[in-house]
């Protein structure tokens, strides 16, 4: 089976709609097929690698840890958008993955060279 | 590359996003609530009049007709219907329909 680059974009935050979540499970269907899968953050999808997020109260899975098993799926291409985290007072270190930081115009060349983009 | 935008330019921030992130020469495609953003009194508060410098800009006539907006298009988007819009998705080696 050809290889085909698979771009998963990711711009709601974690608990307020199921985006996140299904976003998470389609990656690792993606991985499953051993195809080349990277995930950005844009906008709201920064929050979903906030650390420190502890859903327990409002009787939802904490799906966040997930991102932490990606590499175990050989999912290591995470990108965050500068400008989306810069406009909500975060830094890598405020993230729970090991993460590359882009432009916007570096992630719209990584955008324009996938065969594959899915919104999420 | 083709992008897709459904949503009012008014509600979300999906078109916002988009004319960030699409790369010059790229085409955009406005559909359902998004042609809003085309319109002669929705241009410049949208953002498509100055992206129509850089960007090829569509929007699909019957969601345009629909709404009312037929004839009130900004110069410089070209109309579609759903025949154009299969023609641009095959004319293009990928697309993105933002959420």
């Amino acid at each position: 089976m050809a290889v085909k680059k698979f771009m998963f974009v990711n711009r709601k935050a974690p608990f307020g709609t199921i985006y996140a979540l299904e976003s998470l499970e389609v990656v690792l269907i993606a991985a499953t097929f051993d195809q080349d899968v990277s995930l950005v953050f844009i906008d709201d999808g920064v929050y979903e690698l906030v650390k420190g997020q502890d859903s327990k109260a409002i009787g939802i899975k904490n799906h966040s840890r997930t991102y932490r098993a990606l590499d175990g799926y050989d999912v290591e291409k995470l990108y965050v958008e500068r400008e989306s985290m810069a406009a909500r007072g975060l830094t890598e270190d405020d993230l729970l993955v090991d993460v590359e930081v882009l432009s916007s115009a570096e992630m719209a060349d990584l955008m324009a060279e996938q065969d594959v983009v899915l919104s999420f | 590359m083709l992008h897709i935008v459904n949503k009012s330019h008014a509600q979300t921030s999906s078109l916002q996003s988009c004319l960030r992130l699409a790369k010059a020469g790229s085409a955009l495609l406005l559909i359902e609530d998004a042609v809003y953003a085309a319109t002669q009194a929705g241009a410049a508060g949208s953002g498509i009049a100055d992206a129509m410098t850089r960007l090829k800009v569509y929007a699909l006539q019957p969601d345009v007709e629909a709404r009312g907006m037929a004839g009130k298009l900004v110069d410089g988007v070209t109309p579609v219907d759903y025949a154009g819009f299969v023609d641009l998705v095959a004319e293009h080696p990928n697309n993105q329909s933002w959420l």
